[in-house]
């Protein structure tokens, strides 16, 4: 058994410890916010965080996971009032959606180290972050847009 | 073809521009046995006690109201504007429905193709195209060809779905008139309700059991749209909220009961058989429950997705070989030995005399290419199959509801009305969830688990190797230039035949001449005297299949680069030179829109350059500039102006939204992206070898959307044409250089 939290709740699960934390959330654990695109980091759709750094949970082999807190977009703390799904929501960012809950926990950790970020910044924390059906003007615009709306909160 | 009576059933096949007889007939066929017919209401079967349903569009019980969205939606919005079509006229807000996408049948035939099959060009408004259009329409009814595709999602619904609803409306108004005894002229609707004139409101779901026992309001007319309440103007897709808050389940994220995971691993030489193969290893590896033999190759059922990738990734196959060619640079040879009437598709159009246009003045040749690209929309292939003895579930999102039902049936040998299918909100298509690899394979190992269903994913390595790609085109044009005009241009391509293998593959073969090649090569809106457009379809080639934009994603690129090698040949700016030459004004309009957006001027200098392009697909005029810096990196992409003329933009946002992706679209494969055969697979099974465009590409992509055009056009397509020969033409602005073969990184670095 492996022993991990997930949205503040204490979770074990019987795998092994191969398997990446993505797999365990989606199919074990039935936490789908994280989603499969490519399996090898070329995506970003799996992107959670891990004791609060995003990263990419195909990536990530329970093994090394276990005893660590995992939070996934189900988990943020108070979504309605998170600037980033804010903002998400107001440029009506998603087509498709399937990239977005990777993108939106991408850009929260980009907000939490920089802030104000440029869209030089934003081009460098967000390439890895595919989207197929091209939203990207509406991701850039939505960062801007939260990164403002916290400067104005503070 | 200029009188009805030209259109008899083999003269209409024959002069069909999209093979529309070649879905008709197929299709037809199978209608013609089955008992459920265009004009009947699917949802009469199902409905519940003191419900009614009024058409196939809207049900009422008394305790919800439910519109049914018609089409899939694969990421444009079908899920939100058709049940807001509905909902305008019935003047319901949203939160007071619920949605769900429609069951199979010939009901939700798409009226939105009978101007792309009709052999016409769009601008042409003539009685006889009208007339071709009308007859085709026709023989889409009797078809039940219900699919979700060519940018069809407005045009098919925008009139029947604003019917259906002020059908309800009435109805419901002419309830409450009974059970009220006020005359239905002094009733009106808001917000869900009937409101009498002494103020009292009946909810619409308390009048169900009444109006289902009054005949409809079959005559009710939609609204004025400038009486529309959201319509028209922005207003928020219902599904944003759901998907930016991580709620909304895809295909990919359902699971059921006693459900068991597959996965699989298909002869890469696609279509051939396993000859043979050892799983000695898979057998023991973890969470393995069954290795099972499939038509053509090896699948693992396991406790979890990822048990089930990595043991049939340990399975050691032996494939039969393909049956077209095993290297990339033989397909290339069969498409420039194409050029031979024994492979002639079709010559689409012909004004003046060719050859003796192209002796006049200064020849022009150039050859172009377009390579074999992927669709791989982010989420992967995936479905739920469930078989029993009486039939068999699926649940998978789909573009063709009703020919899963026949590929899974063929599949298994079951009969097409024994598939249940549930449509599912899809990550993306771009035109793969429009092919059936997923859905066969699914039936064929649910067939074997008898009993217990099985979710299916598609590693996305697996999906790239199976991934039916776009069509590989190459184009000679020919032209020439005499004091400063163009004075013919004679386009030819060789290409495979992308629809044509959909429709085989879908159960409804054609020997009509692939439609889709003529797209962007015949509809060309310029004022040249001699003009020829001629396809030419290549055999015994990969199969191939619609991606975003299909046939114009290739002969734009040729076409609107020839036009501007003829223009600079010529000596033209490229700019003025199209709007002078555009026959049909508002396609002018459209040019000349992006012309004032752009603030066009003529050359920029010091390394920038603009370039632009204007290509109709789908009946939708769209012309684009694309501005670049040539700097010591490469290439940088600064900015693109789109001018778009659908008719009637009717959701402003997410318009924007579409036409803005389909630029990146456009771009990034044009930009980087091929499918590559060596030994019968492709080359390329993940996104470090297919990559597009990431947003550090991505430039400023401003919009406009016209309402000029006489009929109401789709998006989602259109704007993916004149990206790519746009890019090209800005690039040899900027640099001298002239790319005429995609993806552009093999000649010229990006940054």
């Amino acid at each position: 058994m492996i022993e991990l939290t997930v949205n503040g709740i204490k979770r074990q699960v019987d795998v092994v410890p191969e398997m990446p934390l993505l797999w365990v959330l989606r199919d074990e654990l039935g936490v789908t916010s994280a989603k499969y695109g490519c399996g090898v980091a070329q995506c970003g759709a799996c992107t959670v965080h891990i004791d609060g750094k995003a990263v990419r949970s195909c990536q990530s082999h329970i093994g090394e996971v276990a005893g660590k807190s995992v939070v996934t977009l189900e988990g943020l703390h108070n979504k309605d009032q998170n600037p980033v799904l804010q903002a998400w929501i107001a440029h009506q960012v998603p087509q498709c959606g399937y990239c977005q809950t990777g993108q939106i926990m991408q850009a929260i950790s980009l907000l939490a180290s920089i802030p104000q970020p440029t869209d030089e910044q934003i081009n460098q924390v967000m390439s890895g972050n595919l989207c197929r059906c091209g939203t990207y003007p509406r991701i850039r615009a939505a960062i801007h847009a939260a990164a403002a709306n916290k400067m104005a909160e503070k | 073809m200029s009188h009805m009576h030209a259109f008899s059933r083999r003269a209409f096949v024959f002069g069909s521009a999209a093979v529309a007889g070649g879905i008709a007939f197929g299709a037809y066929s199978r209608a013609e046995a089955a008992a459920p017919s265009a004009d009947g209401n699917p949802l009469a079967a199902g409905l519940g006690p003191n419900s009614v349903t009024f058409n196939p569009w809207v049900e009422i019980s008394p305790e919800k109201i439910t519109l049914i969205a018609q089409h899939a939606d694969i990421g444009q919005g079908v899920g939100s504007v058709q049940p807001i079509m509905i909902a305008e006229e019935m003047d319901l807000d949203p939160g007071q429905f619920e949605i769900r996408f429609a069951d199979p049948s010939p009901a939700y035939f798409n009226t939105g193709f009978a101007d792309e099959f009709a052999p016409f060009v769009a601008a042409d408004q003539s009685p006889a195209a009208e007339e071709a259009r009308a007859a085709t329409l026709e023989w889409l009814r009797k078809s039940g060809l219900q699919m979700t595709g060519g940018s069809s999602t407005i045009p098919d619904t925008y009139h029947k779905l604003r019917v259906a609803g002020a059908v309800a409306r009435e109805t419901l108004k002419a309830a409450a008139a009974k059970r009220s005894g006020v005359a239905m002229a002094d009733l009106r609707t808001q917000s869900g309700h009937v409101i009498l004139p002494n103020g009292t409101k009946i909810a619409y779901v308390a009048l169900a059991a009444e109006a289902s026992k009054i005949p409809p309001v079959l005559d009710a007319q939609p609204r004025d749209p400038s009486n529309w309440r959201m319509l028209g103007k922005p207003m928020m897709r219902l599904d944003v909220r759901a998907k930016v808050m991580g709620e909304l389940k895809f295909g990919i994220d359902l699971k059921t009961d006693g459900m068991l995971y597959a996965s699989v691993k298909l002869n890469p030489s696609k279509g051939q058989p396993l000859k043979s193969y050892d799983a000695s290893k898979a057998q023991s590896m973890p969470g393995v429950k069954k290795i099972l033999e499939i038509n053509n190759g090896v699948a693992v059922i396991a406790t979890n997705s990822w048990y089930a990738m990595k043991a049939v990734d340990a399975i050691a196959c032996e494939w039969a070989p393909s049956v077209y060619p095993a290297e990339q640079a033989d397909h290339w040879k069969v498409l420039e030995s194409s050029f031979k009437p024994e492979f002639l598709g079709k010559e689409w159009r012909k004004i003046g005399d060719i050859d003796t246009g192209l002796k006049t003045g200064r020849l022009v040749q150039a050859e172009y290419r377009a390579p074999y690209v992927a669709h791989q929309p982010l989420e992967p292939l995936n479905g739920i199959g469930l078989v029993t003895d009486k039939g068999m579930e699926i649940w998978v999102g789909h573009q063709s509801p009703r020919f899963v039902q026949y590929v899974a049936a063929t599949a298994i040998g079951l009969k097409p009305e024994q598939i249940t299918f549930h449509n599912q909100w899809t990550g993306g298509s771009f035109g793969h969830r429009l092919e059936y690899e997923n859905v066969r394979v699914l039936a064929e190992i649910a067939n074997q688990m008898k009993g217990t269903p099985i979710k299916l994913v598609f590693s996305r390595e697996e999906d790239f190797l199976q991934d039916i790609p776009r069509q590989i085109a190459l184009a000679r044009h020919r032209g020439s230039v005499d004091r400063s005009k163009i004075v013919a241009a004679d386009l030819q391509l060789a290409s495979t035949a992308p629809l044509k293998g959909l429709l085989e593959r879908s159960g409804t073969p054609s020997k009509d001449p692939d439609g889709q090649l003529a797209a962007g090569l015949w509809n060309v809106y310029y004022d040249i005297p001699n003009f020829r457009a001629t396809s030419y379809e290549a055999q015994g080639l990969s199969p191939s299949t619609t991606w975003r934009s299909v046939g114009a994603s290739t002969s734009g690129f040729f076409t609107e680069s020839f036009i501007d090698e003829l223009i600079h040949a010529a000596g033209l700016d490229p700019m003025k030179a199209r709007i002078a030459m555009c026959t049909v004004p508002h396609y002018r309009k459209v040019l000349e829109t992006v012309a004032e957006m752009s603030d066009w001027k003529g050359p920029l200098g010091n390394g920038r350059g603009r370039g632009v392009a204007f290509v109709e697909s789908f009946g939708t005029p769209v012309a684009e500039v694309v501005e670049v810096t040539a700097t010591d990196r490469g290439i940088r992409i600064d900015k693109v102006w789109v001018a778009v003329d659908v008719g009637k933009v009717v959701d402003p946002v997410n318009f924007e939204n579409q036409v803005q992706g389909g630029v990146v679209w456009g771009l990034g494969h044009a930009i980087n992206c091929e499918l590559t055969y060596a030994k019968g697979a492709v080359q390329q099974t993940n996104y470090n070898h297919h990559e597009a465009m990431r947003i550090y590409q991505c430039p400023v992509i401003e919009v406009r959307g016209l309402e000029n055009d006489p009929k109401v056009r789709g998006v989602g397509e259109p704007p993916v044409p004149p990206a790519a020969p746009a890019l090209a033409n800005a690039i040899f602005a900027a640099t001298g250089r002239r790319i005429r073969e995609m993806p552009f990184n093999k000649f010229i670095d990006f940054v």
